[in-house]
């Protein structure tokens, strides 16, 4: 399933060198082709439209317990109480429906650049500023009612295509995805590891016992019921999570490093269906 | 359980207030008066401990259950290093070699204690 090390070792000098090197002459379009591209090769077994499964489209046994899983999901109840929080007014009357009048199928215009404000606007922030608008308390960002909220609107946006726009008549919109791969590429923590390293370097190969995911296939399907946690989890938990596993101090979940991640890592995702929310180990 | 209690630099670093994530100033190089003269059968335990050495979350090793397969098998480990120093300073700081190594730089991080470092080299090299 892996091509051999040689080729693979200059596949990932130069990817590395082309995502993660000074030299910006390449585009943000052309780097996530290079990205892809890369999962393409380095995967070749893999159909193209199967990476949205993460680890199981590289781990047959994995996925045998995965497919079992799904057949009676453990983020089904979550989906229900979204629905229920989507369609009970705020205390003025109002509803997440008055914030997004395309809801519930909204996920796929997330995240977006926000030109006015100077901002990448992930569907969590934007589900908050909602409830701040109709005087209502945030929502933690890691876990519980968030979780809930976003895996209905993403349930109801299944099927969508990961499409996120770097606009290019604002450069501060590059400059946000820059940051975010600037992170990806950036060793942490005392274990001295990037984002990088593991699931584009080293995906597929073993850590442990458990199969390193390619990051082609990370975004599309959060929350995520993982088992691991026993509960639903959003993504910024999960990169808090893998922050704190390289033993480095995690970031604010939605705060600007993570959403500016986020971005650049599901601009690389782009292409690829929406099929959260998601089980997984 | 191998012996993990706080070495001597870390309770300094705490004492000082500062964050356990950086529990002491950072050692580039292995320190001269280092004697590698570790207890291999210590050792052992602190490779497989999951929070110390875990060398086999990427090593596969003799003895070692579930290995991972991020980095080579340790095997014949004194046909491969010229002198148990040069393991020792692999171990200590692989990015020095090779500047993409994904190796995490077990000395110069403290992710091991001295005692734990020279423990785990003795037991590396007699692989």
């Amino acid at each position: 399933m892996i091509v051999n090390k040689n080729t693979l070792i200059l596949a990932v000098a130069g990817l590395a060198c082309l995502l993660a090197g000074p030299l910006a002459a390449e585009t943000p379009k052309e780097e996530q082709e290079a990205f892809q591209t890369y999962f393409k090769k380095r995967f070749p077994n893999v159909p193209e439209d199967d990476f949205k499964n993460g680890a199981y489209a590289i781990d047959p046994v994995g996925r045998e317990n995965w497919e079992a899983i799904e057949e009676f999901p453990p983020y089904e109840n979550s989906i229900s109480n979204g629905e229920t929080m989507w369609n009970k007014p705020f205390a003025n009357g109002k509803g997440y429906a008055d914030c997004f009048p395309d809801g519930p199928a909204i996920q796929g215009k997330y995240p977006y650049w926000d030109k006015a404000r100077g901002l990448v606007v992930t569907l969590p922030l934007a589900l908050n500023e909602c409830r701040a608008a109709n005087k209502e308390e945030p929502l933690k960002y890691q876990k519980g009612p968030i979780a809930d909220l976003v895996a209905y609107i993403a349930f109801e946006s299944r099927g969508q295509i990961t499409k996120v726009e770097i606009p290019e008549d604002d450069p501060r919109a590059l400059e946000a995805y820059q940051k975010g791969k600037q992170f990806y590429f950036a060793r942490r923590g005392q274990l001295n590891f990037s984002c990088a390293q593991c699931h584009l370097g080293n995906s597929g190969t073993k850590l442990r016992t458990e199969i390193l995911s390619p990051a082609l296939g990370h975004t599309t399907h959060w929350p995520v019921y993982r088992s691991e946690w026993g509960e639903m989890g959003t993504l910024h938990r999960r990169f808090a999570g893998c922050n704190e596993q390289v033993r480095a101090k995690a970031f604010k979940p939605q705060g600007e490093e993570y959403r500016n991640l986020e971005y650049f890592l599901t601009y690389m995702n782009n292409g690829l269906e929406l099929n959260g929310p998601g089980a997984r180990k | 359980m191998p012996t993990t209690a706080l070495n001597r630099s870390r309770l300094a670093a705490l004492a000082l207030g500062l964050s356990a994530m950086v529990p002491g100033p950072i050692l580039a190089a292995i320190p001269d008066d280092m004697a590698l003269d570790g207890d291999a059968a210590v050792g052992k335990l602190v490779a497989n401990d999951r929070a110390k050495g875990n060398c086999v979350a990427c090593h596969a090793m003799a003895g070692s259950e579930g290995p991972g397969s991020i980095g080579p098998v340790l095997i014949a480990m004194q046909t491969r290093f010229p002198s148990k120093k040069e393991l020792a300073n692999q171990i200590w700081d692989a990015t020095v070699k090779n500047p993409e190594a994904v190796m995490p730089p077990f000395g110069k991080h403290q992710i091991l204690s001295q005692k734990e470092f020279v423990d785990v080299v003795e037991f590396i090299w007699s692989l």
